[in-house]
């Protein structure tokens, strides 16, 4: 055992997973947080925390997975490297641990010319990859990145991101290669709507045997309307097929089709072989994840043995 | 070479005020190659300022003078005359120029009339693109021959991002993504394994970050 977190445990028992996101306001306040924990709570394992997402100035991951945790949820802290250094990043890492955070997913981070303070300075000191490494020789090594040891150290369990679909797309499964060998305990990939290509990428990923040190969850986004879909469309790395968007045109009631087309994705990515999970992230529809979630059969959630 | 661009008339206008006695210095050396500091750009902005000044009414005397660079006080000690001469001295060199004018003439009122951009080349006539982050440990002999410090808009070691998309980077400008170029290029010399090393963290204190950098060769000084 890694970390002890309730996410390791799960998966330690063999069980399919199921995590959502919760994005922390733009503002002072934590009773939207506190909130959709007690809604979604009953419904998944752990609760990611985003970090200043598309660098939008946002209420803190830490402080908002401290929320978490004390309305009785499992969080996971997200970290991005756009907006701290490696000593800012060790240190909040310390901090985590010491609040009682378990599970830290380690991320790139969008530029900063995509949020609300395009001219703030870019930091980006050290990457994803390094990110990974730096918590598991914090945690397996006792040691800072400069080599200094440390007494109590953060035994963390350590998230990273894939994108199934981006470019260079030969070079995805080696990616994901690289952050298993640099100390990635679970994926969560980005959303999936083209279910055969990602069977494609999964089938490549379980021929490299990364299935067997890595705990893939597959991500998947319920969309509320055909606008929606077809801006999704639009993001870089996103691959929607048309079959999904005539569904959604045609759709009496666009939000239940989109719910409907969810669950379907997720049974379908359950059966391939090697994903381990689902992770939703139902943008600012985090009241819709226990819908989905008995949709796709999944509640009620296993609890941790002995 | 230090790729610089004129700042807007209006920024250059309020930057001289009401020198009554200009000098307008250029540089031979990067700006004259970029086209924003050499000696046609100069006679251009000395004319202009002249014909604004007479519009205005304003007494107003220019005088120029395109040293082979304003880097290197060797180059400036026959200035010195013109210098001591004019009210306010306007600089059409990068940066570093106008800062070794306002050093060598401390008394006298130095301003920028270029904003000094990058370091880059001319991949083709009439355009300029930065690469090199001037980071102060290079590594160009592991990423096929490109930058990631300076092309990837993250400085990523062990990129690509989450962002590249059909070859260009997230951001805005029609950047290409810096590691789809490390890609193509690694795979093209049948080194793509090179790509598979966890790069560790960079030590940022070999460049701007650990302060003002200095290089000193003692075979050279007096």
């Amino acid at each position: 055992m890694k970390s002890g977190s309730k996410l390791e445990q799960l998966f330690d028992q063999g069980e399919f997973c199921v995590t959502a996101e919760i994005g922390p306001p733009k503002s002072a306040s934590s009773k939207g947080i506190i909130r959709h924990t007690g809604e979604l709570s009953p419904y998944v394992d752990a609760l990611n925390v985003t970090d200043n997402q598309t660098a939008i100035v946002r209420l803190s991951s830490m402080a908002g997975s401290v929320h978490i945790l004390q309305a009785g949820g499992e969080p996971v802290m997200q970290i991005t490297c756009r907006d701290r250094n490696r000593i800012a990043i060790q240190s909040d890492v310390l901090g985590a641990y010491s609040l009682g955070i378990r599970n830290i997913l380690c991320l790139t981070g969008d530029h900063q010319s995509f949020g609300n303070h395009p001219g703030a300075r870019n930091v980006y000191d050290i990457d994803s990859v390094q990110l990974i490494s730096t918590l598991k020789a914090m945690r397996d090594d006792k040691q800072f990145i400069c080599g200094e040891q440390m007494k109590t150290e953060p035994r963390l369990y350590i998230g990273a991101a894939e994108n199934p679909f981006a470019e260079p797309f030969e070079f995805r499964v080696a990616r994901l290669a690289k952050k298993v060998a640099a100390g990635a305990d679970f994926i969560q990939t980005q959303a999936i709507f083209d279910v055969p290509r990602f069977q494609r990428w999964m089938e490549l990923v379980v021929e490299q045997g990364l299935d067997k040190q890595v705990n893939i969850m597959a991500g998947v986004i319920p969309v509320k309307s055909v606008r929606a879909l077809k801006y999704m469309s639009t993001v870089p790395g996103m691959s929607i097929p048309d079959e999904l968007i005539q569904r959604m045109e045609s759709a009496d009631k666009p939000e239940d089709e989109g719910v409907a087309i969810c669950a379907e994705l997720i049974e379908q990515v359950r059966q391939i072989a090697g994903v381990r999970g689902v992770h939703i992230m139902a943008v600012y529809w985090e009241s819709i994840v226990p819908t989905i979630v008995q949709a796709a059969g999944l509640h009620p959630r296993p609890a941790v043995r002995g | 070479m230090i790729v610089a661009e004129r700042k807007p008339i209006e920024e250059i206008l309020e930057l001289v005020g009401d020198a009554k006695k200009l000098l307008l210095l250029g540089c031979g050396e990067c700006v004259t190659v970029c086209m924003a500091g050499g000696e046609k750009e100069v006679e251009l902005l000395a004319r202009a300022l002249q014909l604004k000044a007479k519009v205005d009414s304003r007494e107003f005397n220019v005088k120029t003078a395109v040293p082979v660079r304003q880097c290197d006080p060797e180059y400036l000690a026959d200035l010195d005359r013109m210098a001591a001469d004019a009210d306010v001295i306007l600089s059409m060199a990068c940066g570093v120029g106008v800062q070794f004018l306002a050093e060598r003439w401390a008394d006298k009122w130095v301003v920028p009339a270029l904003n000094t951009k990058f370091a880059g080349g001319t991949p083709q006539p009439g355009v300029w693109e930065e690469r090199c982050g001037m980071c102060g440990e290079c590594i160009l002999h592991l990423t096929g021959g490109i930058c990631p410090i300076i092309r990837c808009s993250k400085s990523l070691l062990n990129g690509p991002c989450g962002g590249s998309n059909e070859g260009k980077c997230e951001v805005e400008g029609d950047v290409n993504c810096a590691w789809q170029m490390i890609y193509d290029r690694l795979s093209g010399l049948g080194r793509l394994e090179m790509m598979m090393t966890v790069m560790p963290p960079k030590d940022w204190s070999q460049s701007r970050d650990g302060g003002p950098r200095r290089v000193v060769r003692e075979d050279a000084q007096l």
